[in-house]
């Protein structure tokens, strides 16, 4: 099924597609073109040189332009002769007319001979209701059969719109005149609704911005699918002249322009500071003056104004940045997109770094990393982040010549073993920075680099790769839609039976995303690289002879591991039937594996534990967390933000710690018990030392979710022999005995903290004893890993063999089933600890579970299941199927039934 | 139920079938000069051989029966023998004035064999595609590499020549309009125009949902760049006719289906039309012909149906009744594409 969104976006084209995605953020309409706003090229158009005119219109393009404004309203020109010789010489340049046209005319002739040159959906603008309906709806009925989008100025038989509500009045009669008696579609419509001068001394326009940014707004709440346009240098008439102020202004206007919901817009590139980079002071009186914060909000902004000026503070500072160091230098050149001296600063970096690579890794990927950090946040602009690609490229370029060729001393490659490796940046997008210096990065460890470019198609990409025999393919792309593309180019490869290695990266890239998405759909290896020093090692594992088929199969376990737990959290609400879930268990060996006989079954009670033993066994990160504070210990001692606080709780708890010892507070008490069993089913029978069957069972349940292939629903029994005897135990652990008595103290000097943290530690000593008593027991009861030596980092990360999942929790998560460990335990007789009826511990630090000892075992989590496991597990339990819903209500997949209750 | 309401209820159910080339079929015939001159051209002082379009006029017999083979292989759809009806495409033989007789004739033609047919399976209707070709000149192109904003033909001039085409298609019989065989969008855009002023003159509705006359659109990639002979993207061209409320997009020409199917993908990933698809009989040969057997295509176009890319399947260059014959088996085993308007965004 082809999921299609209608008419919910504005997509124009000219030879490529510009659709209105919510990534776009902000449309950058190109403004150079148009004789009533550049001198230039009006005269250019003027005097017939239309070559240069055109150059004009690349340079906007090149310069980030997404749509071209083209405007011939000049009087002493023939503007339907001068637009439609315009618009054809563009057809004519695939650079330019790779975007949309904007026709820009307040002359209807011209507009329409603009019309007929466009073979893509462009623009109209504009058209109002300046003379009324007749003629609006006449224009507006015949834009439509072309099929372009129009700019509606907010402009009626009154006069321009000036105020809130007159915009907010005149654009929503324009809309409802547009969808209902025209049948415009909606997403075609864009409103100009009047960006004024502010500061112009005058009361009547002090809200003139203010008032833009809620028409802007209103109509983006309450006129679906209409967009808003303006343009922007308005804003700034009033100071004509003063270019620190004027930009100041455009980047502050834009910011919250686009914030209130502004589309699209005419701004120029170079008159543009960086909203972060605005003089605090100067954004200050600014953005008193859009927002009308106080009366003297212009006096202010106007006194402030000739400060700037006179002092020619701007050019101060933009020298000032010259005394740098050379990495902030070259960060400064990219941000700002200086191209001037970064040649010079680059080549101090390399004598510098000794190294070209080094520069380009360090100095210039971070300056990078800060214009993309400051696009993401809206505080940069694509123009200008444009700008900042070029400094990068050309910096790069220079370097390049520095890099170690093919036949240097120092390129340790034979001409025959040369690997070659495929880039490109797949279809749909443009970037190629990360790309290129992956390419460069890569070029310079002895491969040799095909690169194919932006936008290359995935049939390009492989028909490339075979004529080629090029070894890897590497698909870059920053932007989100890039991602469905590469799945695409990956199942094409499929497709086409290539088994060339996949590498993925870029910045939407991510390794969940190979893992879920593109990894199932090729079956050769693929891999996402985090950035470019990364590519060479990862290049280097995949194709060589000696490690590929071990990389090809540790990448592809870990994108499956990936995927099972990505599922696990999506909480697949798709189920398989119980009977197909069995049919899909741990795949587990049994032929080669014989179960591990316990050196003492039965029971083995432990009165008293050592709490100084236990005290080396506690894991000491969930104890920040009861006091939230999050960090893993011990580096959290050291954490710039709770690192003190962190530092000084530890030493208070040591300090408890040896009053708990010393003074015996606490009493930890402990029984484990190893027994022989027999699988029945998804049941456990315990049995006696004889081998007999008691009266005693445990029953599992098993992970319904629908998985992935080779992705097993696990059960814990499937760590158990399917026929054969084999052994599993049991054990219950309390650090609390005692505790009562303290607590009661702290609590009558009402000393909270002492009470949390004895509470704490307690909880924590418990654990402690688990932990223990488990490694006792692979080393001695069981005895199943007795020459085990592990530290307790390597006990916290679990790299023992077994596992010891507790009734209660996602594994095994029906609490009635420590009942039964209870009483096989006999842990009240031999520790104390009671069960309360919902099958709560008591004492509160206590821990209990299961041993299972294959090492195959696995903790995890069982998810929802369905109503036929849930009867199956009634009577295998021999409880009502009420009961059993009532334990197992968080983990059903449905809803139970109504049943009348029970007297 | 009408026609239209006929078509797009059958639309629904199953993929539509298309016919094939007209121009293979007719080259069967091994026709002469004097095949293609009326009594009325008989001095006529261009040569006429070559011109099909006309043989609708001269030899109406045998354009009834290359319709009639083509509805016997399974055809849904029709095309008329209009590829070259405009009085623009019609200037080459000196017959821009029969522009409108030929499109009426070759509509009629059509008309009256599909009816045969229907009536004969009234279960299975068959329709007439009054076929609107590119003309031979594109209005984004200048012909001369020294004058690059130079056109040979203006979007008025395309326009009124389309508006003729449509109507001789209308007042002979056409259920639906088909603009095909796109190399140049904006050619496409004064079709698409022409047929809208036809429409709002004749008070047909635009939207077939609303009983209007369908209008199917189809492009062509002209080669592996992925693009048209103008320069558009497939999805940029898909933007550029949505305007109108389409019947169908779809590609056709120039490509085999094999090398068709990423630029099809497209359409059927964005498309909120109809899909559809008549490619060639695989890429000409180094003597320029087309010789991929029926069951090789039959087995290309299975990928389009495995995949649920199109709705209506056919052939363009090269194809003949025996294709069309194993398309349609090959579709008769598939669902048609289908397509789920998504209201995401803003709205």
């Amino acid at each position: 099924m082809s999921k299609i969104q209608k008419h919910n976006t504005l997509r124009l084209s000219g030879l490529e597609p510009l659709v209105f995605t919510p990534e776009l953020n902000f449309v950058n309409v190109g403004e150079r073109t148009n004789v009533t706003g550049s001198k230039k090229f009006a005269r250019l158009i003027l005097n017939g040189q239309y070559d240069e005119a055109l150059e004009v219109a690349l340079d906007q393009v090149r310069g980030g332009a997404q749509i071209l404004d083209v405007c011939m309203d000049e009087g002493m020109l023939d503007g339907v002769a001068a637009m439609e010789k315009f618009l054809n010489l563009i057809a004519s340049e695939p650079e330019i007319s790779r975007i949309p046209i904007m026709i820009d005319s307040s002359r209807w002739e011209i507009i329409l001979a603009g019309l007929k040159c466009v073979q893509g959906k462009g623009i109209v603008n504009s058209i109002s209701l300046k003379n009324g309906e007749k003629e609006f709806f006449h224009q507006a009925k015949t834009i439509k059969k072309f099929g372009a989008a129009v700019v509606v100025m907010a402009f009626d038989e009154n006069g321009q719109a000036d105020t809130y509500k007159r915009r907010i009045e005149i654009c929503k009669r324009s809309y409802d005149l547009l969808v209902n008696q025209v049948g415009f579609n909606p997403q075609d419509i864009i409103f100009d609704p009047n960006i004024f001068p502010v500061a112009t001394g005058m009361d009547e326009h002090r809200k003139n911005a203010l008032d833009f940014f809620h028409a802007t707004q209103w109509i983006k709440q309450n006129l679906p699918g209409a967009k808003v346009s303006g343009g922007v240098s308005n804003v700034s008439f009033s100071f004509r002249g003063n270019n620190t102020v004027r930009e100041a202004m455009h980047a502050a206007f834009l910011y919250h322009a686009i914030r209130h919901g502004m589309d699209m817009g005419i701004v120029n590139p170079t008159m543009l500071e960086i909203y972060d980079d605005i003089p605090k002071d100067l954004l200050q009186k600014v953005e008193d003056v859009f927002f009308d914060r106080h009366e003297n909000a212009t006096e202010e902004l106007l006194e402030f104004a000739e400060t700037v000026k006179q002092t020619g503070k701007k050019e101060a500072v933009s020298e000032l940045w010259r005394e740098d160091p050379v990495e902030k230098r070259i960060e400064h050149a990219l941000v700002k997109g200086i191209i001037d001296h970064i040649i010079e600063d680059t080549e101090e970096a390399r004598l510098q770094f000794k190294n070209p690579l080094k520069v380009i890794e360090g100095p210039l990927m971070d300056g990078m990393n800060v214009v993309g950090d400051l696009f993401g946040e809206g505080k940069m602009f694509l123009p200008q982040v444009v700008k900042s690609a070029r400094v990068m490229k050309k910096a790069v370029a220079y370097l390049e010549p520095f890099m170690p060729k093919i036949g240097d001393a120092d390129y340790n490659a034979e001409q025959s073993s040369i690997k070659k490796i495929l880039l490109a940046t797949v279809k749909g997008d443009v970037h190629d920075i990360g790309k290129n210096i992956v390419g460069v990065v890569l070029a310079c460890n002895s491969y040799q680099i095909i690169d194919l470019g932006v936008m290359v198609d995935a049939q390009t990409i492989i028909d490339e790769a075979i004529k080629n025999k090029v070894d890897i393919i590497g698909l870059s792309g920053l932007i989100t839609p890039s991602l469905d593309e590469m799945v695409y180019v990956a199942s094409e490869m499929e497709r086409q039976e290539l088994k060339i290695p996949l590498l993925i990266g870029g910045a939407t890239t991510s390794r969940i995303h190979t893992a879920v998405k593109i990894d199932p759909v090729y079956s050769g290896t693929v891999i996402h690289v985090t950035d470019a020093s990364k590519s060479v090692p990862i290049a280097g594992e995949s194709i060589s002879e000696e490690t590929r088929d071990d990389y090809h199969k540790k990448i592809k376990e870990t994108y499956l591991q990936l995927r099972v737990e990505h599922e696990a959290k999506q909480q697949v609400k798709q189920l398989v039937s119980y009977q197909d879930a069995k049919a899909n268990p741990v795949y587990i060996d049994w032929e080669n594996y014989q179960p591990a006989k316990p050196a003492i079954l039965g029971l083995t009670d432990m009165q008293e534990l050592d709490l100084e033993v236990l005290r080396k066994y506690i894991d000491w990160t969930p104890f920040f967390s009861t006091w939230m504070l999050s960090g893993k210990y011990p580096k959290i001692l050291e954490d710039s933000v709770v690192g003190t606080e962190a530092q000084r709780l530890f030493k208070e708890a040591n300090a408890m710690l040896d009053k708990i010892i010393s003074e015996k507070w606490l009493q930890a008490k402990a029984v484990v018990g190893l027994f022989p069993v027999k699988r029945v089913g998804d049941d456990v029978r315990v049995l006696d030392l004889e081998e007999n069957e008691t009266a005693f069972s445990f029953h599992f349940l098993r992970q319904q979710g629908k998985k992935g292939k080779g992705v097993p629903n696990r059960s814990l029994v499937d760590y158990l022999h399917p026929e054969a005897i084999d052994y599993m135990g049991g054990f219950a652990v309390t650090a609390g005995w005692g505790i009562e008595d303290k607590l009661k103290q702290f609590q009558e000097t009402f000393d909270d903290y002492q009470d949390i943290m004895l509470k704490a530690l307690a909880d924590r000593l418990a654990e402690a004893g688990a932990e223990y008593l488990h490694s006792l027991v692979r080393r001695e009861l069981w005895g199943y890993s007795s020459d085990e030596n592990l530290q307790n980092e390597d006990l916290i990360k679990e790299v023992y063999r077994g596992i010891r999942p507790a009734p209660g929790y996602p594994a095994c998560p029906e609490h009635s089933e420590k009942k039964t460990l209870f009483e096989l335990l006999q842990v009240e007789k031999q520790t104390g600890i009671t069960l309360t009826d919902s099958f709560a511990m008591y004492p509160t630090s206590s821990v209990s579970g299961f041993y299972f000892a294959h090492p195959e075992s696995k903790y995890f989590g069982l998810g929802k299941i369905g109503e036929d496991q849930v009867i199956d597990y009634a009577l295998r339990k021999g409880v009502s199927q009420a009961q059993a819903e009532r334990w197992l209500s968080p983990n059903l997949a449905y809803n139970p039934s109504l049943v009348v209750q029970e007297n | 139920m009408n026609r239209s309401e006929q078509l797009l209820k059958a639309s629904k159910k199953r993929v539509l079938i298309l016919d094939g080339a007209m121009g293979t079929m007719i080259q069967r015939y091994k026709l002469t000069e004097e095949d293609f001159r009326t009594p009325a051209l008989k001095d006529h002082p261009k040569a006429l051989k070559g011109n099909n379009d006309l043989l609708s006029l001269s030899k109406p017999e045998i354009i009834k029966a290359i319709h009639a083979a083509y509805l016997d292989a399974g055809a849904d759809i029709i095309e008329t023998n209009t590829f070259s009806g405009t009085s623009i495409a019609q200037e080459d033989y000196a017959l821009p004035h029969l522009a409108y007789a030929i499109n009426f004739e070759s509509a009629k033609i059509a008309r009256e064999i599909a009816e045969v047919y229907t009536e004969k399976n009234p279960d299975k209707p068959r329709f007439v595609a009054g076929a609107i070709g590119p003309t031979n000149r594109t209005a984004s192109i200048s012909p001369d590499v020294n004058d690059p904003g130079y056109r040979a033909i203006t979007f008025d001039q395309l326009s009124e020549a389309y508006q003729e085409q449509v109507k001789g298609l209308l007042d002979g019989g056409a259920d639906v309009l088909l603009v095909e065989t796109i190399f140049d969008t904006l050619n496409a855009k004064a079709a698409l125009f022409a047929i809208q002023e036809v429409f709002e003159e004749r008070g047909i509705p635009l939207n077939p949902e609303e009983g209007g006359v369908p209008v199917m659109i189809s492009g062509t990639i002209t080669d592996a760049s992925g693009r048209t002979l103008s320069g558009q993207t497939t999805e940029a061209f898909l933007i550029s006719v949505s305007h109108v409320p389409l019947f169908s997009v779809g590609l056709n020409c120039a490509l085999g289906a094999k090398e068709l199917r990423p630029y099809l993908k497209v359409l059927s990933d964005n498309a909120p039309f109809l899909v559809s698809a008549y490619p060639n009989a695989g890429l000409p040969n180094e003597f320029g012909q087309y010789d991929q057997g029926a069951e090789e295509m039959a087995a290309q176009v299975e990928e389009f149906l495995k995949e649920g890319f199109v709705n209506i399947l056919g052939g363009c260059c090269g194809t003949t009744p025996e294709h069309i014959s194993a398309i349609a088996n090959a579709a008769a085993k598939y669902k048609p594409r289908t397509v789920e308007l998504e209201n995401i965004g803003d709205e």
